[in-house]
């Protein structure tokens, strides 16, 4: 038999209780369980980025997270950027500057985007490169990601 | 409007989904009632499968079905590509590391994977190949079962297969060059890395199949199924979602044909998500190891070219051979060169089965007869720059003999990075430049239909069988009908991933989809266009002689209106649709040595600056500059995202990345937490691209392929760049800090000279 536990988490502003494996991920669970897709699965080590949510503010990879360990927090999908149906600065930059390319990375990048302006709204571009050194692109829209980000800083300083 | 158009860059098709995490990829799809399927796999590389024990698998709870070679129709059906030798699952032996012996069908992800652990292969590891010098020694074990190719002599070797091509006499022209230049390269065992991992589902689907897979090329997955299932076309469906990335890694069938005899056999849909580590394991790039033999005259014009390469393909030939002789037609490059000798090799090995990868032979290709060009302007004291610029083919010339023609001002191409690189401008100390061009043949056969609907209320559906895996062929196609059919860009959808829907589509590779599913997109918005000829003649009772649609418009002999009035107009009470039907063939051609000619060249050049830390060996680029012959940018943002996304991997290959192998053909590096490619951090600290547009291309409105040229010269150029920067030539990828940093303890340093 799987042990479970429960949990509750607020996910996206939505309280949710669930039942989770102990051994499951917080990416698990947010793909398997509560159907949340955008949030994409990849190297499963921490590596490459992909999984990227916000808990509690900060970007983790959510596949280094158990599921229990979330317990109790606020967490933060790429499905949680937009208010209402629309799209929110940075997600509207990256589609002006064509950052998104396959679209894979993207979530990820997104949320990491998210956290480095929530902690630094003006940031160089070398903090950017910094703070977005943890998701990797294939298709390496990198400065067009980069050049996202520094548009939304500069679009929330006007 | 004009925003919508081709020549602009609206927002791409596809891209509110890919910012809001509603893309769909195979992964995120939820099929009812499915079972979840787990590879068994073993620990080497090759071994001899002596028995395989399912019992304890089959009582893990929630198990449903172990299958093995020996629950497969016998003889166990093989598919590829170009050969059929790679077996659904191994029969006997394996031949490389990753590859699946068995696979465990469970209720859940977790159960699967128990199963998995739990299925027992007792196996004896058998003595294997892993490099070209092992596979070419005579008392090699042979990788390939010579019964795969009965008639070939070579079948009692590893050699697959020798391409000779060539012309003029190479050893009269060496009898006359006064420099004879002979170095050889080494080109690293590379994958392609997609973030998203190979994914795969299969569900019964009335008397047949339904399959879903990241496939770039759905149409040839849906005709391998259907063969090796004994199902008509129609009985196949395959939904090919975009994939999350594909560089050439997931054009071919994989592992579909396995799962669609589970689902048969359990009557469940069934679904495969490979880990990133499996997918390592089920595709890379060839390695290469190239020897260059170039001769030139005194003023620096070439005198011959011969070139030897031996490319290490897999177990398994999926498209290698094909990547080793496309990749090698072209080894003379753009120049006017009186004698080539061209031999190419495609060896087997016990390692990962190598296939397309962006490039598609020609990066190994170029990195080495580039940078033995540059060895040679060394010697005969000429600038890089100037040796190309002296033997650069000029437009319209056939540089390839009785071959088609230059297609492009490739001089105007090498001159623009010259440019913006600064080429002749001072150097700070410790830096230095290298500058080297591109080349690979597009596309040599091509079909590829498509249907376009003009709805009653103006609207638009393109319905096209190219995969968007990133490059942003939805969009162009959505450019062209807007363009063709004066629709804004937010009331036309483009249809893709579902055969049963969409008209077959030859595959999606070779940078050809803007050229030749865009010619049928292109072609069918026409046949539109002549449907509304007809109306508007019937509508106003004139000649259709005397009206011309263009461009979205109709023009009558007294004014012009927008083709929807006319259709509106037109279609009457009734509604309804103009349906618009366009094919594009790209022919054979039995007499070409690759059986059919090159639908258009990707022609590159690369300039790069370098600065060379000379206590840890570390490279970094200063400047990176990038300049493609498109013919004519129909996107411009996402002709910059492709070529510098297309720079940005090259670097990969060129600074950190390689497959390392253990002495039992393991993947010692298998993942991303070993294997390394470029993240924002190792971004050129300026890195910029350009186009040349001459709208010279065979495309619409005379576009050329574009989303491979940016990678096929980075490594020379930059290596030529590290050694004008240390005076230190390296001949073997990746240039590591490691290796670089060798190198130079290795270099006679000044000090050693004076004493």
């Amino acid at each position: 038999m799987v042990d479970t536990l429960p949990i509750a988490v607020t996910v996206n502003g939505r309280r949710r209780t669930l039942e989770v494996a102990v051994h499951h991920t917080l990416l698990d669970v947010l793909r398997d369980q509560l159907g949340l897709t955008g949030t994409k699965e990849c190297c499963v080590v921490g590596e490459c980025g992909a999984c990227t949510v916000l808990v509690d503010g900060s970007a983790v990879n959510s596949c280094l997270v158990l599921a229990v360990e979330a317990d109790g927090a606020e967490v933060t999908t790429v499905e949680g950027l937009a208010t209402d149906g629309r799209l929110s600065p940075l997600q509207n930059a990256f589609l002006e500057k064509g950052a998104a390319q396959c679209g894979f990375c993207i979530p990820g990048q997104l949320m990491a985007a998210q956290a480095l302006l929530a902690q630094n709204p003006h940031p160089t571009l070398t903090d950017v490169h910094e703070g977005l050194a943890g998701n990797l692109c294939r298709c390496a829209g990198y400065q067009q990601i980069t050049e996202a980000v520094m548009a939304a800083a500069e679009a929330a300083v006007r | 409007m004009n925003g919508d158009r081709v020549g602009a860059s609206p927002h791409r098709v596809g891209g509110r989904e890919r910012v809001t995490g509603q893309q769909q990829y195979v992964a995120d799809i939820r099929l009812d009632d499915v079972l979840h399927v787990k590879l068994v796999t073993l620990d080497c590389a090759r071994a001899r499968i002596v028995s395989i024990d399912t019992t304890a698998a089959e009582q893990v709870p929630g198990v449903r079905l172990v299958m093995t070679a020996a629950g497969l129709p016998q003889p166990v059906p093989r598919f590829g590509p170009q050969f059929s030798d790679r077996p659904v699952l191994a029969v006997g032996e394996t031949k490389y590391h990753g590859e699946p012996v068995a696979a465990v069908a469970a209720e859940t992800k977790d159960a699967a994977e128990e199963g998995a652990r739990l299925v027992r292969v007792d196996h004896d590891e058998l003595p294997a190949v892993f490099t070209i010098a092992a596979a070419l020694d005579p008392a090699a074990p042979l990788v390939q079962d010579p019964e795969i190719r009965p008639t070939d002599p070579r079948a009692g070797t590893n050699v697959l297969r020798e391409h000779r091509f060539g012309w003029g006499d190479v050893d009269a022209a060496a009898s006359s060059a006064d420099v004879i230049v002979e170095n050889t390269y080494q080109f690293p065992m590379v994958t392609h890395f997609a973030i998203e991992p190979h994914g795969f589902m299969v569900a019964p689907d009335g008397g047949g199949i339904a399959c879903w897979s990241s496939i770039q090329h759905p149409y040839l997955l849906q005709k391998m199924l259907a063969r090796i299932l004994g199902l008509p076309l129609a009985k196949v469906r395959v939904f090919a979602p975009d994939p999350g990335g594909g560089f050439g890694g997931k054009q071919n069938p994989k592992l579909e044909p396995l799962l669609a005899f589970i689902a048969l056999r359990t009557g469940r849909p069934v679904r495969l998500i490979l880990t990133l580590d499996e997918t390592f394991q089920s595709v890379r790039r060839t390695s290469a190891e190239i020897r260059v033999r170039t001769g030139f005259h005194a003023d620096g014009t070439l005198a011959f070219q011969d070139i030897a390469s031996d490319f290490l393909i897999g177990a398994y030939v999926d498209i290698a051979d094909r990547v080793v002789s496309k990749g090698s037609y072209l080894a003379a490059g753009p120049y006017r060169v009186p004698a080539a000798r061209i031999v190419a090799r495609a060896i087997l090995s016990h390692t990962t089965p190598a296939t397309a990868f962006r490039g598609f032979g020609n990066p190994q290709v170029n990195w080495a007869r580039e940078s033995n060009i540059d060895e040679g302007a060394r010697v005969l004291g000429i600038d890089h720059l100037e040796i190309r610029l002296r033997n650069l083919a000029r437009h319209g010339e056939a540089f390839v003999p009785g071959d088609t023609p230059a297609d492009g001002d490739w001089v105007q191409t090498v001159r623009k990075a010259a440019e913006m690189i600064g080429w002749r401008t001072p150097l700070a100390p410790g830096r230095g430049r290298g500058l080297a061009v591109g080349l690979k043949s597009g596309p040599t056969t091509g079909l590829s239909y498509s249907t376009v609907r003009l709805l009653a209320d103006g609207s638009v559906l393109v319905y096209s069988g190219t995969s968007d895996m990133g490059q942003g062929a939805r969009t162009i196609f959505a450019q062209i009908a807007a363009e063709e059919l004066g629709v804004p860009l937010d009331r036309i959808s483009v249809v893709s991933g579902d055969t049963s829907v969409v008209p077959y589509d030859q595959q999606t590779s070779a940078s050809r989809s803007s050229v030749l599913m865009g010619t049928a997109v292109l072609f069918a918005c026409r046949d539109i266009q002549e449907q509304v000829r007809a109306m508007a003649a019937r509508l106003h009772g004139l000649d259709e002689a005397n009206i011309v649609v263009e461009r979205g418009m109709v023009r009558l002999p007294d004014r012009e209106t927008p083709i929807v009035d006319v259709l509106r107009s037109g279609l009457g009470r009734l509604g309804g649709e103009l349906i618009g039907n366009g094919t594009m063939r790209k022919e054979e051609d039995p007499g070409h040595p690759l059986g059919g000619t090159a639908a258009f060249f990707e022609f590159n050049c690369t300039a790069s600056e370098v600065e060379v830390d000379e206590g840890t060996g570390e490279v970094t680029l200063v400047r990176h500059v990038t300049v493609g012959d498109v013919g004519r940018a129909l996107n411009p943002l996402q002709v910059v995202g492709q070529d510098e996304g297309a720079a940005i991997m090259g670097l990969g290959h060129t600074l950190m990345e390689q497959i390392i192998l253990d002495e039992t053909g393991r993947i010692r590096n298998l993942g991303a937490i070993d294997y390394r490619i470029p993240t924002s951090k190792d971004l050129p600290l300026e890195l910029r691209s350009a186009s040349v547009e001459n709208a010279d291309g065979p495309g619409p409105y005379g576009v050329k392929g574009v989303s491979e040229g940016a990678l096929l010269c980075v490594a020379p150029a930059v290596a030529a760049a590290v050694t004008e920067a240390t005076g230190v030539v390296i001949r073997d990828l990746p240039l590591t800090p490691e290796r670089v940093w060798r190198a130079l303890a290795e270099r006679p340093g000044p000090a050693e000279v004076s004493r």
